[in-house]
């Protein structure tokens, strides 16, 4: 029961920090078309600012917010930049052709910086240490964790669902030609959820930081599962993307304590069940009106 | 009278392939002009290419004196010009206010989102509705409320009756007379014959990519002969 309780625990955990990863990917992908493959590379570029900023041991959460605050800062930049250039990049090819090549270079940049190694990251102060969940002791940091997915799912939920610019997104992933159409420049529009979307992701990397570590190679195992995450979603839906999230963090903990050597293939299981289901994903955003 | 729309040798098209082979046309100020012609004529392609959807290969579209011909739709948009395209494409996830919020930008006093539950009372009980719960009529509607709420100087209607129940069709046409005095003009697309007469001053008539005739309604109605001949119906 209670290792079962601690697998539950785990998969949402990772679960939370794959929604805030998937969410940028998802949305750039429902608005564009365009697969962002370097959301993998800012996520890492996430975990090693962390590396940089945070000292081995004993780090406090004052900074440890700042390393997040300023994850998020760079992540939007180099969202910003991306989104400019797949903006003046015609087709399809070569705008994700493009993100690969930018995720080459980032990537390479950091492991010159970084080197080869694995770096640990420390969690901040009073996380730092275990709680009992029953009768075991849990990391106290995957809690807060847990906790930062479901502040996050709400704060998105609201800011999609109950704002403007929430109607302005979903409008422009529905239809982006009849938005433009109502004087709004949805280059804009892109520009700005690209940003928030890899600020997102890099801030996920220093918030994974304590749990997954900094090492070269884990920007494509990350963005290889937000993928799986947002296929399994539905493609340009942040419930989707919740959703999927929520279901992958569960397989892969389930898989880590009950299948160790086929965690990664049961990821692609699920993903394979949920396309044959339903190829658009679980929740796949409302585009089509009948006519 | 001054022209509001003026378009010149407008050549546009897919991929290379031309569509609009040498477009010459205008729409005078708070005038209505319908656009007739068969399926596939490029009667859409026109409309797309004024509101800045479709980049022209060459040619002129003025807004007053102002060039307009290959600017960004939200640039055309700006400067005055609204469309209620065809198949209506109304918002499916929002609800019919998020779909006229949408629309209702800073500053266009003259026409608020109250203004359009006035005139469509019926939205209004709807308002809470998204945009895939709502009948055809109810989303063409929405579609000329979004357009209005730009409080546009021209607007492209582009076969508004289409697929609606002849009853609908006579409650959007009720509708779009009662705009006029508004100041606003519009090119019309249109196959039903009935309501592009009763709303339109002047016929334009295409095929094959060019305006092969333009006369007043009243004329164009008069030659039978002629209508068959340029549309086939009649
Ligand atoms: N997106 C597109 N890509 C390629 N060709 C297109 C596209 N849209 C239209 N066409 C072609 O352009 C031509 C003109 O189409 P258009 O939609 O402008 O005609 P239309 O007069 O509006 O017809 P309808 O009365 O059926 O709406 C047609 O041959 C059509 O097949
Ligand atoms: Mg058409």
């Amino acid at each position: 029961m209670a290792a079962y309780l601690v697998s539950v625990l785990n998969g949402l955990a990772m679960g939370s920090l794959l929604f805030a990863i998937a969410l940028g990917l998802s949305l750039v992908f429902g608005m564009m078309d365009v697969l962002n493959l370097a959301h993998g590379a800012i996520y890492l570029a996430g975990a090693y600012l962390a590396v940089a900023l945070l000292p081995g041991d004993d780090v406090g959460m004052g900074t440890f917010v700042l390393a997040v605050l300023a994850a998020a800062a760079v992540g939007a930049i180099l969202g910003g930049v991306l989104a400019g250039l797949t903006r003046a990049t015609p087709g399809h090819l070569d705008q994700a052709l493009l993100t690969l090549g930018v995720s080459l270079v980032v990537a390479e940049l950091l492991s010159v910086a970084f080197g080869e190694e694995v770096h640990a990251i420390a969690a901040p102060a009073p996380f730092d240490g275990g709680v009992p969940v029953l009768g075991e002791t849990y990391p106290a940091y995957r809690l807060l964790v847990i906790g930062f997915g479901a502040v996050l799912a709400v704060a998105v939920y609201l800011l999609i669902e109950r704002s403007r610019f929430g109607s302005l997104i979903r409008a422009t992933v529905a239809d982006r030609a009849m938005v433009s159409a109502l004087g709004i420049n949805t280059g804009l529009v892109l520009t700005g959820v690209f940003a928030a979307g890899a600020a997102l992701a890099a801030a996920g990397g220093v918030l994974a930081g304590p749990i997954l570590g900094a090492q070269p190679g884990l920007d494509e195992k990350v963005l290889l599962l937000a993928l799986v995450v947002v296929v399994i979603g539905g493609l340009g839906s942040v419930r989707g993307a919740l959703l999927g999230a929520v279901l992958i963090g569960q397989v892969q903990a389930l898989g880590t304590s009950l299948l160790p050597e086929y965690a990664s293939f049961l990821i692609f299981v699920a993903m394979a069940l949920v396309l044959l289901l339903r190829p658009a994903g679980l929740l796949p955003p409302r585009t089509a009106v009948r006519t | 009278m001054t022209d509001v729309l003026t378009v010149r040798e407008l050549r546009a098209g897919y991929a290379g392939t031309t569509v609009l082979d040498g477009v010459d046309l205008t729409v005078p100020a708070n005038g209505v002009v319908a656009l007739l012609g068969r399926n596939g004529a490029g009667k859409t392609t026109l409309i797309h290419t004024i509101m800045g959807l479709l980049r022209p290969y060459s040619g002129s579209v003025r807004l007053g004196d102002r060039e307009i011909a290959g600017a960004a739709a939200h640039t055309v948009a700006r400067s005055g010009v609204a469309i209620v395209p065809q198949g209506r494409r109304v918002f499916a996830p929002l609800t019919v206010e998020e779909n006229l919020r949408i629309a209702a930008g800073r500053g266009h006093q003259a026409w608020t989102v109250e203004r359009i539950y006035q005139l469509m009372p019926h939205l209004a009980e709807r308002r809470a509705n998204r945009g895939d719960q709502l009948s055809g009529g109810e989303q063409q509607m929405l579609a000329i409320g979004r357009a209005l709420l730009r409080a546009p100087r021209l607007l492209l209607l582009d076969e508004p009756s289409d697929g609606l129940a002849p009853a609908v069709v006579d409650h959007v046409a009720d509708l779009l007379e009662g705009l006029r005095g508004e100041g606003i003009a519009a090119l019309l697309v249109e196959q039903d014959l009935h309501l592009a007469f009763r709303l339109a001053d002047e016929v334009a008539v295409m095929q094959k990519g060019q305006i092969v005739h333009r006369s007043s309604t009243s004329e164009f109605r008069a030659d039978r002969a002629r209508a068959h001949a340029l549309l086939g119906v009649g």
